[in-house]
């Protein structure tokens, strides 16, 4: 190993690399030939993918591109409830005028508005969703950090200097079961629910 | 058999806006009584302190869901027979089996209608 020290998880191909070639000594045979110039073109491709990775602009993914997607989403989470809040607060106007009304203008009224309240659901579906998102950005930058932060040999350090992972309670039935909306086709629909609930009956 | 609509209902859910509509189409099936949690634990505490008749609860919250809320009233001696109806964005089949273990009264997938909404609450107060 490098300095007689713990080499990091990707510098090891290299170091394999170089303790096999150092072990070679003598004449070598047509299978050790083959062998040794493989080796070395797999230590040249590790170096190769290594100075690229370590080339990519990647902090501007993990210091603007995801925070500020992020930040958008949220605004489209804020956005969407203030728009929901004030459809709601005009149904609710409706539905203080309806006394007013005659019986049957009255009942449309209310029908009209009973599918206005069923139609602003969308915006806790669609809060869910983009919590999804988020979590997925979240993901992504952390293993974007980590690949860059590997291909800089910055993965001893960061190894090193990181704490340990926090160890918190273990999760409840109902939090690991919480998997949020589901795409079409991936979940039951209410009838199917409704039967499977009918079947413990 | 006419339903009591004058019993206290408590809806559980950490989306105001979603509150809010239930709330609203429970005042259109003429339930006035109705209270509001945010989570399942200060949902617990409401319950505890109160007398509730019925409670309508999203899954998906923190600190406490509402299965675990779910579980907690079924596990206390005043509340084990309160209707529970899980209103859900949760559509797997396994969260629907859980919370049948777990002893919920109904379960309604979101999004959902007015008309679903008071097909379950009728059934489950008429059997309770």
């Amino acid at each position: 190993m490098p300095d007689g020290g713990i080499a990091p998880e990707d510098d090891r191909i290299e170091a394999v690399v170089r303790q096999i070639l150092v072990s070679m000594t003598g004449d070598l045979t047509a299978k050790e030939a083959v062998l040794l110039a493989e080796l070395t073109a797999l230590g040249r491709t590790v170096a190769r993918v290594k100075s690229e990775i370590a080339a990519l602009q990647v902090d501007d993914i993990t210091g603007s591109h995801i925070p500020s997607a992020t930040d958008e989403l949220d605004a489209i989470v804020e956005n969407t409830a203030k728009a929901t809040n004030e459809i709601l607060d005009a149904c609710e106007l409706l539905e203080q005028l309806q006394g007013s009304l005659p019986a049957e203008p009255a009942q449309r009224m209310q029908d009209a508005v009973t599918r206005i309240y069923e139609a602003c659901s969308f915006q806790d579906i669609t809060g869910q969703r983009i919590s999804k998102v988020v979590g997925a950005l979240k993901a992504i930058e952390a293993r974007v950090d980590a690949v860059t932060g590997a291909a800089n040999g910055r993965v001893a350090a960061a190894q090193a200097s990181a704490p340990a992972p926090a160890v918190g309670p273990a999760l409840t039935q109902g939090q690991a079961l919480a998997n949020g909306p589901q795409l079409p086709g991936a979940g039951v629909s209410q009838e199917e629910i409704d039967r499977l609930l009918a079947s413990f009956d | 058999m006419a339903l009591d609509k004058s019993i206290n209902v408590l809806i559980v859910d950490d989306y105001r806006t979603m509150l809010r509509i239930i709330r609203n189409l429970l005042k259109q099936l003429e339930f006035d009584n109705v209270d509001e949690a945010t989570d399942g634990q200060e949902a617990l505490s409401k319950l505890r302190a109160g007398n509730f008749g019925l409670v309508i609860s999203d899954w998906n919250m923190a600190p406490m869901t509402g299965l675990d809320l779910l579980k907690e009233v079924r596990a206390d001696q005043r509340l084990r027979n309160l209707p529970f109806i899980m209103i859900t964005a949760e559509s797997k089949t396994e969260n629907v089996i859980a919370a049948k273990a777990a002893g919920v009264s109904n379960y309604i997938v979101k999004p959902f209608n007015a008309e679903t909404l008071r097909e379950k609450i009728e059934k489950v107060l008429v059997h309770a």
